[in-house]
C-alpha cells in the first residue's frame, strides 16, 4: 500500500501543532487541551495505517518520500519505514495519544506544555523513519531538547533542574559526538550522499569501520540508556512529569536504540562484529545490576526508571548478538516496554496526583479504590516479568535464544537472574501498593481513575495482550526488518 | 590611472556611494534639527540603509568572474557581495534597535559614525590591496571607538571606548608592521601579487610565518581570536548595547571576511603553516570562550564570551582552508549574524525595562512576556546549534568542514564546546522560564524593536529549515576566493 505523503504528515503534524498551540489564548484550557488531545488523535490514527498498512512480503522501505534538500551536499528529506521502525511508529502514535488523555491536570502555562511536547514527537517521529542520515541528526536534536524545558518547567520540584540539565548535557555530548562519526562516514564514503540506503553499501573498510563504530553507536546508545551511560534516566524519570516520563522511558528510550541500530550496527557492521564482544558484557550489567538497584528502590518511580535501565538492556544485548533471534527480540522489546513503561509511568503518575507521595512503604490497599489502575499495573508487572502470554515474553524469550545461538550461553544464564529480581520487585511493590491496608493518612483522598484514564490504561494493556497472545500481529514485520539488517551483515 | 572610469566601476562601489551620501544626508539634517530631540535622522538613517540594502542586491550583483577594480583596490566577487549584504543588513537592524534606545537615538552623529563603519567594512570585505585594506579597516574601527565610548556619561562606556582604542591601534599597529614586511618581501601591495612575489624572491619560510604571524595580530584582533580576545568582554559589556551587538557581528564578519581572503589569496605558500596557527587558535579561542562564560553573571559579558566561542567555531572552517571551509563561514555568518541580533534585542528590550543588564534580572520573562521569552528560547537555541534553527546547520557545516579537512581532533573539541556552550545558555533560559519574576513593569518591545525581534527570528528558522537556497548562495561566495 503507497500513502502519498504519509509519513510527511506525521512527522509534520504535531510540530505544526505544537507551533500554532504557541499562539493560542494562554487562558482558555479547555481549547488547548482539545487541540492537544485532537492532534493526538489525528496522529494516532496515521500511525495506524502506516502500521496496518506496511506488508511484510514488500520491499525493505515502504512508504517512501523522497525530496530534495540540500543537493549540493546530498542530503534529502528522505523518508520510509521498514519492519522495525513501523511498530515504533505506532508506539509513538499510542504514547502521544494516551500521554495527552493522561495530562489533563496539569495546570501551569498548559499550552507551552503541549506544544513542546508535541515538538518532541515530531522529533521522535522523525528520527524513527528518516533514512537521511542528515535528516536522522535533525530530527534527534529537535526530540532531545525539548525533554529539558518539559522536564524543568513542569517536572518534580526537588530534582528537576538537576535532573534535566543532566539529561540533556549526556544526550547532547552522545550526539555531537555520534555526528562527527556520521560526518567521517560521508566524507570517506566518497558517495557525497546522506542517504542511509546508499551509505550502507559503501564497504567502509575495516580499519574505518573498527576506529568509528564505537562514536556512532555510543554517541546514540547513551540515549539507549547503556551502561555506563544510564545515569542520566532515572534521575530524568523520576523529575519528569507524568506524560513526560511515559514519553521519555516509553519513546525516547528507544530513539537512541533504534538510532544505534539503524547508523552504527547497518552502516558499520564489520566494526559491529569486531567490537560486540565486549559491548554484551556493559548490557549485562544494565541487566543485573539495573534489576537489583530497581529492588532497592522505595520510591515507586525510582524503581520503575531502574527497570527500564534493565529492560533497555536487554534491547541492546539483543543488537548486540547481531543473530537473527537476538534482533528480532530486541525489535519486539522495544515496542514492548515502550508500551509497559509507559503504562507504569501513568499509573505511578494516577497515584501520586491523589496521595501525594511515591514512597511504597507509604501506600497500600489501592486496589479497591481504583481497581482499573491496579489490574493495568499488574499486566504491566507480568509483562516486565516475562511471563507468557504477554508480549515481554514474546520479546525476552528470542533474545536469550539468541544469546545462546551467539555463544554467549553464560551471559544468557546470568541475565536471567534479572528476571526472578525483576518478579521479586514488582510483586513487592503491587502487594504493598494495591494490596494490605490503606495507610490511614490516606482514607478519603483517594478516588477511582478518571474514564478517560481509563481508556488510556486500556489501550496500553490492550496492545501487551494482543501481542503476547497473537504474535503474528507484529512478528512477520519484524522479521522481515531484521532479515535486511543480516543482509547487511553478511547474512551472519 | 581612473581616467577610464567604468559603469561597472562605479556599480561595484555603489554601496559605498550610497553611505556616503547617506552620512551627508543624516549630517545636514542633524544640522537644520539643531541639537532638538528628533526621531527623523533615526529614520532616514534606516530609510536610506533599507534601500541601499535593495540597491545593492539589484544593481551591484557582481559577474560570475572576479574583477580587480580601481587599479586593483577593490576585487569584485561574490564573496565581497555576500558580505556587503551582511554589513547592511546588521546595520540596518543596529540601527532599527537602537529606536527608543535611552537618549542615545537622537544624536546625529551616532548615526554617522555607524555608517561610516558600515562603509569600512563594506571596503574590508572587497579590498584587494594592503594600503586598501588598511585604510578600510581603520575606517571601520575609529568610528567603532568612538561608538564604544558614545554614553559619555557611564563610565563603564568611557572605559570601553578607551580600551577599545588603545588595544586597537597597538595590533593594528602590529598588523601594519607586517603588512610593510609583505610589501618588502613581494614588493607589491596586491594581495593577488603578493604569493607570487614572495616565491619568486625566494623568501624563507619562517620569514614568512613571522610576518603572517604579525599581521595576524591585527586580524585576530578584529575576530577576537585567542589570546586576542580580552578586549572584547569589557568593550562588550560597557558599549551601547546596540553597538555591542554591532561589534560582535557585523565587525567580526568583516574581520573573518579579510583573514580568509588574505590567508587563501597571498600565503598558498605557507598553507598548511597558517592552517595548523588557525586551527590552534580556534581551539584555545572556543574553549576559552565558553569556559569563562560559565561563570558570567552579565548577560552582554556572557554574549561577549559566547560570541568568542563562536569566532572560534567559525575559525575551525577557516583551518579548514578549503571550499566548503569558506562557504560555511559565511553560512556560519550568516546565523551567526541574525541570531545574535535578535538576542541582543532581547537583552535591549528586557534592560530598557529592568535597567540592568544581569542574569538574574531575566527571571520570570516567561511570565512577564511569552512571545519575549521564546525569541529568547529560539535564538540562544540557535546559538547552541539546535535544529531547527539555523544554528545547527551551521554548526554541521563547519564540522564538516573540518571532518573533511582531516582535523578531527578539531571537530572534537569543538563538539565537547559546543556541549559546553548549551550548558550556559540553558542557564539562562532556565533563569528566563523557571525563576520567579522579580517585577511587575510589562516589558514590551517598542515597533521597530518588534519588527526587528521578528525578522530575526523568522530567518534564524529560515536558515534552519530551508537550507538550499543559502547554502548555494554561500557557495558562490566561497568560489570567489578559489
Amino acid at each position: 500500500m503507497q500513502i502519498p505523503y504519509l509519513l510527511s504528515a506525521i512527522v509534520l503534524l504535531p510540530i505544526l501543532a505544537g507551533a500554532v498551540m504557541l499562539f493560542l489564548p494562554p487562558k482558555n484550557r479547555d481549547l488547548i487541551y482539545r487541540f492537544a488531545l485532537g492532534a493526538a488523535f489525528v496522529t494516532f490514527l496515521l500511525t495506524l495505517v502506516v502500521y496496518f498498512g506496511f506488508d511484510a512480503a514488500g520491499p525493505q522501505y515502504q512508504f517512501i518520500e523522497d525530496y530534495a534538500w540540500l543537493p549540493a551536499l546530498g542530503i534529502s528529506f528522505k523518508l520510509g519505514v521498514d519492519g522495525i521502525s513501523a511498530p515504533l511508529v505506532l508506539l509513538t502514535g499510542v504514547v502521544i495519544f494516551t500521554g495527552v488523555i493522561i495530562s489533563q491536570r496539569i495546570e501551569d502555562r498548559v499550552r507551552e506544555f503541549f506544544a513542546f511536547l508535541f515538538i518532541l514527537a515530531s522529533g521522535v517521529f522523525g528520527v524513527f523513519v528518516a533514512l537521511d542520515m542528515f535528516a536522522l541528526f535533525f530530527f534527534y536534536e529537535i526530540a532531545v531538547f525539548p525533554m529539558y524545558l518539559l522536564i524543568a518547567m513542569w517536572g518534580w520540584k526537588q530534582t528537576r533542574e538537576y535532573a534535566a540539565m543532566k539529561l540533556t548535557l549526556y544526550l547532547f555530548v552522545g550526539s555531537v559526538v555520534a555526528l562527527v562519526g556520521a560526518l567521517a562516514m560521508y566524507f570517506a564514503s566518497g558517495l557525497n550522499t546522506f542517504d542511509m540506503t546508499l551509505l550502507a553499501t559503501a564497504n567502509f573498510s575495516p580499519a574505518f569501520q573498527n576506529l568509528w563504530f564505537p562514536f556512532v553507536f555510543f554517541g546514540f546508545a547513551v540515549l539507549g540508556g547503556i551502561f555506563p551511560f544510564h545515569n542520566w534516566s532515572p534521575v530524568g524519570h523520576v523529575a519528569a512529569p507524568t506524560a513526560v516520563s511515559m514519553f521519555h522511558a516509553g519513546v525516547l528510550m528507544k530513539l537512541g536504540a533504534f538510532a544505534a541500530l539503524r547508523v552504527g550496527i547497518m552502516l558499520l557492521p564489520i566494526g559491529a562484529q569486531t567490537h560486540m564482544w565486549w559491548i554484551i558484557l556493559l548490557t549485562l550489567v544494565n541487566v543485573v545490576y539495573g534489576a537489583f538497584i530497581a529492588m532497592t528502590q522505595t520510591d515507586f518511580k525510582y524503581m520503575i526508571g531502574y527497570s527500564s535501565v534493565s529492560h533497555m538492556g536487554l534491547v541492546a544485548m539483543g543488537f548486540a548478538t547481531l543473530d537473527y533471534n537476538g534482533l528480532v527480540g530486541a525489535s519486539v522489546q522495544m515496542v514492548s516496554h515502550g508500551v509497559m513503561t509507559a503504562l507504569f509511568f501513568a499509573v505511578v503518575g494516577m497515584i501520586y496526583d491523589q496521595a501525594h507521595t511515591r514512597e511504597i512503604p507509604k501506600l497500600g490497599g489501592l486496589m479497591k479504590i481504583m481497581p482499573f489502575a491496579g489490574v493495568g499495573f499488574i499486566i504491566g508487572g507480568l509483562v516486565s516479568m516475562g511471563m507468557p502470554g504477554f508480549s515481554g515474553f514474546i520479546a525476552e524469550f528470542p533474545i536469550f535464544m539468541g544469546l545462546w545461538a551467539a555463544n554467549y550461553p553464560w551471559i544468557a544464564i546470568i541475565s536471567v537472574v534479572s528476571i526472578a529480581v525483576t518478579a521479586a520487585y514488582i510483586l513487592r511493590a503491587v502487594g504493598q501498593v494495591f494490596f494490605g491496608e490503606l495507610p490511614a493518612d490516606l482514607e478519603g483522598h483517594m478516588h477511582d481513575v478518571k474514564p478517560s484514564e481509563k481508556l488510556a490504561i486500556g489501550i496500553l494493556c490492550f496492545i501487551m495482550i494482543a501481542i503476547g497472545i497473537y504474535p503474528n500481529v507484529i512478528m512477520p514485520m519484524v522479521q522481515h526488518g531484521v532479515n535486511a539488517v543480516l543482509a547487511l551483515l553478511g547474512g551472519a | 590611472m581612473f581616467s577610464s572610469i567604468t559603469a561597472d566601476m562605479l556599480l561595484a562601489i555603489l554601496p559605498e556611494i550610497s553611505l556616503l551620501l547617506l552620512m551627508l544626508v543624516v549630517f545636514v539634517a542633524d544640522l537644520v534639527l539643531h541639537g532638538k530631540n528628533s526621531p527623523l535622522p533615526a529614520w532616514i538613517t534606516i530609510g536610506g540603509l533599507g534601500l541601499t540594502l535593495l540597491a545593492t542586491i539589484a544593481f551591484a550583483q557582481p559577474a560570475a568572474q572576479p574583477q580587480l577594480l580601481w587599479g586593483g583596490m577593490l576585487r569584485h566577487d561574490w564573496l565581497a557581495f555576500i558580505f556587503k549584504v551582511i554589513f547592511l543588513f546588521s546595520a540596518l537592524l543596529v540601527t532599527l534597535l537602537t529606536v527608543g534606545w535611552q537618549k542615545l537615538w537622537y544624536k546625529g552623529e551616532y548615526y554617522i559614525l555607524l555608517l561610516a563603519s558600515t562603509m569600512g567594512m563594506t571596503l574590508m570585505g572587497a579590498s584587494a590591496d594592503l594600503v586598501m585594506l588598511f585604510l578600510a579597516i581603520e575606517t571601520t574601527s575609529i568610528p567603532l571607538y568612538i561608538l564604544a565610548g558614545f554614553v559619555t556619561t557611564d563610565r563603564k562606556s568611557n572605559e570601553a571606548g578607551f580600551k577599545y582604542l588603545l588595544f586597537g591601534a597597538v595590533t593594528t599597529g602590529i598588523m601594519l608592521y607586517g603588512f610593510s614586511l609583505l610589501y618588502g618581501f613581494a614588493g607589491t601591495t596586491n594581495l593577488y601579487g603578493i604569493a607570487s612575489g614572495m616565491a619568486a624572491s625566494g623568501v624563507p619560510i619562517p620569514v614568512i610565518v613571522g610576518a603572517l604571524l604579525l599581521v595576524l595580530v591585527g586580524f585576530g584582533f578584529k575576530v577576537s581570536m585567542a589570546p586576542l580576545h580580552f578586549w572584547a568582554p569589557d568593550v562588550y559589556e560597557g558599549s551601547p548595547t546596540p553597538i555591542t551587538a554591532f561589534l560582535s557581528t557585523a565587525s567580526k564578519a568583516a574581520g573573518l571576511a579579510v583573514l580568509m581572503r588574505v590567508m587563501l589569496a597571498a600565503f598558498p605558500g605557507i598553507q598548511p603553516e597558517w592552517q595548523n596557527i588557525i586551527a590552534v587558535g580556534s581551539a584555545l579561542t572556543m574553549t576559552i570562550g565558553n569556559l569563562i562564560a560559565l561563570s558570567q553573571h552579565n548577560i552582554k559579558r556572557l554574549l561577549a564570551y559566547s560570541s568568542i566561542a563562536h569566532a572560534g567555531y567559525s575559525l575551525l572552517a577557516v583551518a579548514a582552508a578549503s571550499e566548503l571551509g569558506v562557504l560555511s563561514v559565511v553560512y556560519y555568518l550568516l546565523v551567526y549574524t541574525v541570531t545574535q541580533i535578535a538576542a541582543f534585542a532581547v537583552v535591549i528590550v528586557v534592560s530598557n525595562v529592568t535597567g540592568s543588564d544581569e542574569i538574574a534580572d531575566f527571571a520570570g520573562l516567561h511570565r512577564r512576556n511569552p512571545m519575549l521569552a521564546l525569541a529568547l528560547l529560539l535564538s540562544f537555541l540557535s546559538l547552541a546549534g539546535i535544529p531547527p534553527l539555523g544554528g545547527f546547520i551551521a554548526k554541521v557545516l563547519a564540522f564538516a568542514a573540518a571532518v573533511q579537512a582531516g582535523l578531527i581532533w578539531l571537530a572534537v573539541v569543538g563538539v565537547l564546546n559546543s556541549i559546553v556552550g548549551l550548558y550556559y545558555y540553558l542557564i539562562v533560559l532556565k533563569v528566563a522560564y523557571l525563576d520567579e519574576p522579580k517585577g511587575e513593569a510589562v516589558i514590551a518591545p517598542s515597533r521597530p524593536q518588534a519588527a526587528t525581534l521578528v525578522v530575526s527570528i523568522v530567518l534564524v528558522l529560515i536558515l534552519g529549515v530551508v537550507i538550499a537556497p543559502w547554502y548555494n548562495w554561500a557557495a558562490s561566495g566561497a568560489g570567489g576566493l578559489f
